[in-house]
């Protein structure tokens, strides 16, 4: 339930590329989210229009989520598997020594800004 | 002019892991070690705190930092004993991040005290995410919240080094099961010290001032042999 602070994190992280870059205006955003990153999408793009109008630079900029899948790789077997569907426990032979590989962290990808 | 793309390929998280990073070598720097307390909103995070004041503080320069949404209760409560005290308010937000926590250690001051302990929110989701860089993780479950939290919450189990299982006094009531608590907590993460206490009658206290002690004297001799 941070999104909020995660959303000023984020404008401020562009906020200082903007600066170094020289760019006035942002139109769009491109964020990589974890499926596991206990990030909500939906309540992202709530405070995102709220924050960004405080911002010259990113008043009336959208926000587009994309979803990375949540990947976790197997000690025992070294196959990967989808972590959302089996946890812990690897459906290829039931091993437990198992840790993810991806999908647990939030990333901004792109922005496009004049 | 033209709206054009330009690759940022930055982890939101980045800052907070550099932040993180400073605050670990401040502390090393001092000889101090930082414990992040966290734990629900009433899982008794203020009254251990007291009791570890009590056992500890005749030995050891104690400093708390309160991080609360907008309150300070907390922080007149440990004041109260004598104890130097910081308020942090996170402006609703609902967990302290490595650069607020870093910024309130700066204006603390750190190189007189042995060990500060930060009470983080209230919240069993938002503060395992964030790192914060302290030495000593320590996570309350209290009994009346059930058994079952380390499935439902298992982020907070994985990164703390040590769970107390609070308010054990009470189990009779509540149908909690301490050694399935410890199981679940250890399936997610095998090292974690899991000690039952009661912040009100002050059993397991031994076990956990044992412990900071232990983590005491390698942080003092760190520091004596830099
Ligand atoms: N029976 C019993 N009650 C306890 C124990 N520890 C704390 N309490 C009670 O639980 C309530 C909450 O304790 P606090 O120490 O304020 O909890 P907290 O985690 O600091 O709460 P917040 O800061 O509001 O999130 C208080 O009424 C305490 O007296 C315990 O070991 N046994
Ligand atoms: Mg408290
Ligand atoms: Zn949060
Ligand atoms: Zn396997």
């Amino acid at each position: 339930m941070h999104e909020l602070g995660i959303v000023f994190h984020i404008i401020k992280t562009i906020e200082d590329v903007a600066a170094e870059q020289n760019l006035t205006r942002v139109s769009k955003v491109v964020l990589e989210v974890g499926e596991v990153s206990a990030v909500i999408p939906e309540y992202l793009q709530d405070c995102w229009q709220w924050a960004c109008r405080r911002s010259p630079l990113m008043n009336g900029s959208v926000l587009q989520n994309e979803i990375i899948p949540a990947v976790t790789y197997c000690e025992s077997c070294g196959k990967t598997y989808e972590t959302v569907k089996h946890a812990k426990v690897c459906p290829h032979c039931g091993s437990e020594q198992t840790y993810l590989l991806e999908g647990n962290g939030v990333q901004i990808r792109e922005i496009e800004a004049e | 002019m033209e709206f054009k793309t330009t690759e940022i390929k930055e982890r939101v998280l980045a800052d907070n892991n550099e932040a993180a990073a400073r605050t670990r070598e401040r502390m090393r720097q001092s000889g101090t070690l930082l414990v992040n307390l966290m734990g629900s909103p009433g899982a008794g995070k203020t009254s251990v705190l007291l009791k570890l004041i009590e056992r500890l503080g005749t030995q050891y320069r104690i400093g708390v930092m309160e991080a609360d949404v907008d309150s300070d209760v907390d922080a007149r409560t440990i004041a109260a004993t004598g104890t130097r005290v910081i308020q942090i308010h996170t402006g609703g937000l609902c967990h302290m991040d490595a650069d607020m926590v870093s910024r309130a250690l700066a204006s603390f001051g750190v190189e007189d005290l042995d060990l500060i302990f930060l009470e983080n929110i209230g919240n069993l989701v938002c503060p395992a995410e964030f790192e914060i860089g302290a030495d000593v993780r320590m996570m309350i479950l209290s009994v009346p919240e059930g058994d079952d939290k380390p499935l439902k919450y298992p982020l907070m189990f994985s990164v703390s080094d040590v769970m107390l299982v609070n308010k054990i006094d009470t189990a009779p009531i509540f149908d909690f099961d301490f050694d399935a608590a410890v199981v679940r907590a250890r399936s997610l993460n095998a090292q974690i010290v899991c000690v039952p206490v009661s912040a009100k009658s002050g059993r397991g206290f031994d076990e956990v001032v044992q412990f900071l002690r232990m983590r005491l004297d390698e942080r003092r001799q760190m520091h004596e042999n830099n």
